[in-house]
């Protein structure tokens, strides 16, 4: 997301619209969402590489802040799913 | 011929012809460089032209950032190598981190194109000194993204410095921090700033040769160190 004391002018366009449709006393800040999809087991040395990715090229950290969040694969028992899908882990990375 | 000059062109660049042609025009000997390659040319100084490179993806300058031509002039610039980024070069040399802070999209939320008055503040950098500080120039502005922000200690470090050499006067054109044009590192060498020089060498093509003075001030300044 951007920093707080950054202006933000793309959230500030969204705010105004959704006044104009009558949605009041709303006040955007609009901000990025990455998933990554990792191949193989998530652990904490993969996990502190995909913040180093994060800090290196998807967020500026000059004006953005960001924070990692582990989120499970929808179940893949299904026996439509490609077995090669292996142990896969989605991770939202939010920049702004 | 001139001192040689470097433009590095990336995906998406548009005005590394202009920038080429400038170098020229001015007495230069203008050397095409591309971002997928390894070595400078030798060159004795490198600009970063204007454009989208990479299209803008994820943000300004960011994957160019990362291009492999990128790791040579961080080299070169951090051992004292006149680096010039000129609108998209200035993002890409925020992102690289040899400016501080970061270029975000306009306050006024559209694209300015404009003939932008500015004022030099400082003809001690190796791109400035064939200004004089207090002239005002007027050179084409023309971005979306070109709002300079930065922390308020960085803000007030620059000023404090010297490190602003160009801010616009008759008009905030983009909603940037302290009116910010253009700045450059402690040492001088690197210069970043969203207006054009390029665009402005030749009255054939621009309203005034205000561009000028930053590519003789480079000559000099190359010609001086033989």
């Amino acid at each position: 997301m951007p920093k707080p004391e950054i202006l933000d002018p793309q959230g500030k366009a969204v705010s105004g619209a959704l006044s104009r449709l009558g949605f009041a006393g709303i006040s955007v800040r609009q901000g990025k969402r990455f998933e990554l999809d990792l191949e193989g087991e998530l652990t904490e040395e993969r996990l502190a590489e995909v913040r180093q990715a994060a800090e290196t090229l998807l967020a500026n950290t000059v004006i953005e802040t960001f924070n990692v969040r582990v989120e499970e694969p929808p179940s893949s028992s299904d026996a439509e799913e490609p077995a090669e899908s292996a142990e896969q882990a989605e991770l939202a990375t939010q920049a702004g | 011929m001139g001192p040689k000059i470097g433009v590095v062109t990336f995906p998406g660049s548009l005005d590394d012809q202009d920038a080429l042609r400038a170098i020229r025009l001015c007495g230069g000997e203008p050397v095409p460089l591309w971002h997928g390659s390894d070595t400078l040319d030798d060159v004795q100084a490198v600009i970063l032209p204007g454009g989208f490179s990479y299209g803008d993806y994820l943000r300004c300058g960011a994957i160019s950032r990362f291009a492999p031509v990128m790791t040579e002039v961080i080299t070169a610039a951090n051992s004292g190598m006149p680096v010039l980024g000129i609108c998209n070069g200035f993002q890409i040399l925020c992102e690289a981190h040899l400016l501080p802070g970061a270029l975000i999209r306009n306050n006024v939320r559209v694209f300015v194109c404009t003939d932008q008055d500015l004022l030099v503040e400082s003809a001690d950098t190796t791109w400035t000194s064939d200004f004089t500080q207090g002239q005002v120039i007027t050179l084409v502005l023309k971005s979306g993204e070109g709002g300079y922000v930065a922390d308020e200690e960085t803000v007030r470090r620059l000023e404090g410095e010297g490190q602003i050499i160009f801010r616009y006067v008759n008009g905030n054109p983009n909603g940037s921090f302290h009116d910010i044009a253009g700045i450059c590192n402690e040492r001088g060498n690197v210069v970043g700033l969203m207006p054009h020089p390029e665009h402005n060498v030749d009255s054939l093509t621009g309203p005034s040769q205000d561009g000028r003075p930053i590519f003789s001030s480079i000559f000099s300044f190359l010609s001086a160190k033989v």
